[in-house]
């Protein structure tokens, strides 16, 4: 039997892949460059007993998802930009009481309003530093329509997972553009289910260590008790200021991250086995820097993409290993220097990182990119 | 590669990204290429300059957007005057001959007719201009036959519209073809 294909917006496939992983719950507030996601939800989720609430701002919304969660429903929400910087302080309170959930943001230019119509790649920082405080994060970073489908159910994925929020951030051009998409049958990608309590409701506390670093989530309704807040927390939920017990729950939140980072970071390879010039990309700008390895080879030049998949983790790992043998990195990408930091961090001097950093609302051209190649001695 | 770069501009509300939606999905899902389709607007509604660019190829597309144009359809004169440059020689341009009063130079061949006006008077309502210039841009351009694209067209447009969008695509395709012999 022939798969279902149809051809779609990467906003549109964002909405099918969250509705493939489960999703039942999506409260939002419309904003460009991601109201398609929106839209998709507002018509599908009621077909399968779902809920979508339009909030009355991003904030709201956030805090929607969340109290979703906690009742066992598989959460999303959708936005952009100012968006992104209204839920920050509720994405932190997702980290903290370790609720999973899914965070669609699209990049368009910034800060502030900036450029509601025009793609960047400038949210990537604050994916990790957006909100206060230190926290594990996890950011995927699709490049296509059919990547961007996949990579929203693997952040449901990991978000039950590892019990923590997990954002998916495509740029305003994967965002709108349109593709070919295969959808998988059921069944065919797996679909993490909670690790919900084996104790009975008296004997729950919702950050029991003893299962683990990952302790289980109870859903609310089902007999079980718990309290959540964004205090600092013991075992049972309730705050704490002692010292040793802060100390250790905080470490283990961002442990549940740190110690699973080939679990989590993904990355594609191409063209690397001889390669003397690395660009190291992500989003809509890869593709530009695959066109751009491409035109290099054929003009002899040895280049090779890093390609990354997931943003944070940040895959310090192949970033220093690549390092060790580039004569140089190119890093396009439309911020100022966002990638080029942790790029930098990576290579240790080791070899230099040369910047193609566009905020002007247009996409980086393969031209751009082949001409610093050039740059590369 | 075979790669093929189109170009949809204007203004916005003329319906160009709409156009360039069916043409790609013509091409990906009708024809059994690959295509990409990504556009470019302004914060308003209507007016303001608005692009739709769909890059089509037997194999995989990489870069989204258009490198060297093969074809370009200009519906207001500034987007003639603006896109007209990265024109391939030898590639076409295709303008409503009411709105784009001065051609501009290049090695390119120009294929003019009044397409707002065709849609207007000839098919009978003013919004299916879209759907005229897309017949035009299938003729001239030869990527996706005529009846897969018109496939396309029947399966993008509201039931109760499907007799008027026919008309305007094959309005639009003759034309041209009339247009550029």
């Amino acid at each position: 039997m022939s798969k279902k294909v149809a051809f779609l917006q990467g906003n549109e496939a964002a909405s099918h892949g969250a509705l493939y992983a489960g999703c039942n719950f999506f409260a939002g507030y419309p904003i460009t460059p991601s109201t398609e996601v929106a839209e998709v939800m507002s018509a599908e989720l009621p077909k399968i007993g779902g809920k979508f609430i339009q909030m009355e701002d991003e904030i709201g919304a956030m805090a929607a998802i969340l109290g979703a969660s906690l009742a066992g429903a598989k959460v999303l929400t959708s936005t952009s930009g100012p968006g992104l910087s209204l839920k920050q302080e509720l994405i932190g309170y997702g980290c903290i009481a370790e609720i999973p959930c899914v965070i669609y943001n699209v990049m368009r230019g910034g800060p502030s309003t900036g450029m509601p119509t025009g793609p960047s790649q400038s949210d990537v920082m604050a994916a990790k530093w957006g909100t206060h405080g230190d926290h594990p994060a996890i950011c995927l970073v699709p490049a296509s329509v059919q990547e961007t489908y996949e990579e929203v159910i693997r952040a449901f994925n990991l978000a039950e997972k590892y019990r923590t929020p997990v954002m998916v951030m495509p740029d305003e051009i994967v965002a709108h553009m349109r593709e070919r998409i295969v959808f998988p049958e059921p069944g065919e990608i797996a679909v993490e289910p909670r690790k919900t309590p084996t104790v009975p409701p008296e004997q729950y506390k919702p950050y029991d260590t003893s299962f683990g670093d990952v302790p289980p989530l109870a859903a609310y309704g089902t007999g079980y008790k718990f309290h959540v807040t964004g205090l600092n927390k013991m075992q049972d939920g309730f705050p704490t200021t002692k010292a040793e017990v802060v100390q250790a729950e905080e470490e283990r939140q961002v442990r549940k991250v740190e110690a699973n980072v080939d679990d989590i970071v993904t990355f594609e390879e191409y063209m690397l086995d001889d390669a003397e010039v690395v660009v190291i990309a992500y989003g809509s700008t890869s593709r530009s820097a695959r066109y751009a390895v491409n035109a290099a080879r054929e003009q002899g030049i040895k280049a090779g993409m890093f390609r990354i998949k997931t943003f944070w983790p940040f895959p310090d790992k192949q970033i220093k290993a690549l390092a060790q043998k580039a004569k140089g990195f190119i890093v396009p990408e439309m911020n100022l220097g966002m990638c080029a930091i942790e790029v930098e961090r990576n290579a240790q001097g080791k070899a230099p990182v040369l910047g193609i950093f566009r905020v002007d609302g247009e996409p980086i051209n393969p031209d751009q990119i082949l001409e610093k190649m050039k740059e590369v001695k | 590669m075979s790669r093929y770069e189109l170009r949809f501009s204007g203004a916005g509300g003329q319906g160009l990204i709409t156009a360039g939606i069916i043409m790609a999905k013509a091409a990906s899902i009708y024809e059994g290429k690959q295509a990409v389709q990504s556009q470019s607007y302004g914060p308003e509604a209507r007016g303001g300059a608005s692009k739709s660019e769909v890059i089509i190829s037997d194999g995989p597309i990489d870069y989204p957007k258009v490198t060297q144009c093969d074809a370009l359809l200009a519906m207001t004169q500034e987007a003639a005057n603006k896109y007209s440059h990265d024109l391939k020689e030898g590639g076409v341009l295709l303008i409503d001959s009411d709105l784009v009063k001065n051609v501009p130079p290049g090695n390119f061949k120009t294929v003019a007719f009044p397409i707002i006006n065709t849609a207007k008077n000839d098919v009978g309502r003013e919004i299916v201009a879209n759907i005229v210039a897309l017949g035009a841009m299938v003729a001239l351009t030869g990527q996706v036959s005529r009846e897969n694209a018109e496939k396309a067209v029947l399966s993008s447009v509201p039931e109760a519209f499907l007799e008027l969008n026919k008309k305007a695509f094959s309005m639009g395709y003759d034309k041209a073809v009339a247009a550029s012999a």
